[in-house]
């Protein structure tokens, strides 16, 4: 089992101890190092957003890498590792399948025709009124 | 003043010449993402020897930090032995960083509180670097002492070769006292036994052992120095010497 940082706020995320951690990970002679994905947080509570790879025997040195390939020039509250293999894709060839996304026809599926501002103004107007009064 | 002025210089000394050391790796290093590590490490370690010697150059009149870094005779420098040793094989440079690197943070993690306010500054400043510097030199150095018999005899190896100038950076001072009583800086009898208490542990993790005798190297803290500073301060200052003669870039 890996050593995690504690408190673990999101479940879904394995938060490396990287001090704490040593698993040995054989790479045997002409094997070569795992690819793993990166992806970049500007800022807390941000989207991780992939921006490359690096190569690495375990999570560990990919952190270490990753840090200074994809972090040292941006700003950067953190960083992910995923390994390239735990990745799942389409295939190009069903790229149709996507075709008709942006069709005019189904721009009822945007949610930019909702007006909304216009009730929220009210609501806002009505609850100051409130407050006000007490 | 002097006191604080020799600790300073000692600090910048050590962060230029080991950066400047580190900097040979660049594209050199064993796989691409190491080469960069090593280099980006290399490059903090030259912007921590600048900020002190700004330093130098505000509060105590010294000379502007490119001609104090560059023009300088190897009597003046004083950086311990270990910094200016050359890189040899990764194994030896991934020592070094490890046994320098912990000195540096542990220094600068005493100086956090210091009295002398320019340095407490500064070690806030670049807490976060340090911390990933250590953490490079420990996955490095676990890693390496653990894999294979080769990897393992080669990290021995180096620290063997390397322990006595690692010991060489606790070099006793003739301003301790007064940094001590000044509370500018705990002295580096301290920091020694912090250091150790740091390493040994994972120095132990890593499967390797400390050599049991020891002599630590002393003199470059009072500018005596191994035959390797000067040719790499000839090299450091190369480009700019062109220029007083008449070269243009």
């Amino acid at each position: 089992m890996i050593p995690l940082k504690s408190p673990i706020l999101d479940p879904r995320i394995k938060r490396v101890d990287v001090e704490q951690t040593f698993n040995k990970t054989v790479v045997n002679e002409n094997e070569n190092w795992f690819s793993w994905e990166v992806f970049h947080q500007k800022k807390r509570g941000d989207q991780h957003i992939h921006v490359g790879i690096v190569h690495a025997p375990d999570e560990q040195l990919a952190l270490l890498f990753a840090k200074e390939q994809y972090g040292r020039r941006l700003l950067c509250a953190n960083i992910w590792v995923v390994k390239s293999s735990d990745i799942f894709t389409f295939s190009y060839d069903d790229q149709d399948m996507f075709d008709n996304a942006t069709a005019p026809e189904k721009q009822y599926r945007d949610a930019s025709g909702f007006k909304v501002m216009e009730k929220i103004n009210r609501y806002k107007k009505l609850k100051k009124e409130k407050s006000g009064t007490h | 003043m002097e006191h604080i002025k020799n600790l300073i210089l000692r600090m910048a000394d050590d962060e230029l010449i080991i950066g400047h050391r580190s900097s040979e790796w660049t594209g050199i290093g064993p796989i691409l993402e190491e080469d960069i590590a090593f280099s980006s490490m290399a490059q903090d370690k030259i912007g921590h020897a600048l900020a002190n010697y700004t330093i130098l150059n505000k509060e105590f009149k010294m000379p502007e930090p490119d001609r104090f870094a560059f023009f300088r005779s190897e009597k003046e420098m004083l950086n311990c032995q270990l910094a200016e040793l050359p890189i040899g094989e990764y194994d030896f440079s991934l020592v070094r960083h490890f046994l320098f690197d912990h000195a540096d943070f542990i220094r600068y993690e005493m100086l956090s509180d210091s009295s002398f306010t320019p340095l407490a500054q500064l070690s806030k400043k670049i807490k976060g670097e340090l911390k990933y510097h250590v953490l490079h030199a420990d996955t490095w150095l676990t890693r390496l002492g653990n894999a294979t018999d080769e990897s393992h005899a080669r990290m021995q190896g180096s620290l063997n070769e390397i322990w006595n100038y690692a010991l060489g950076i606790f070099e006793p001072s003739d301003y301790d006292a007064q940094l001590i009583s000044d509370k500018v800086f705990e002295g580096e009898n301290v920091l020694r036994q912090k250091w150790m208490e740091k390493i040994s542990p994972i120095i132990e993790k890593a499967n390797l052992k400390i050599p049991t005798t020891s002599q630590p190297v002393y003199g470059g803290r009072k500018g005596y120095h191994t035959e390797h500073l000067q040719p790499l301060l000839n090299e450091m200052n190369e480009v700019i010497s062109s220029e007083a003669e008449g070269t243009e870039w």
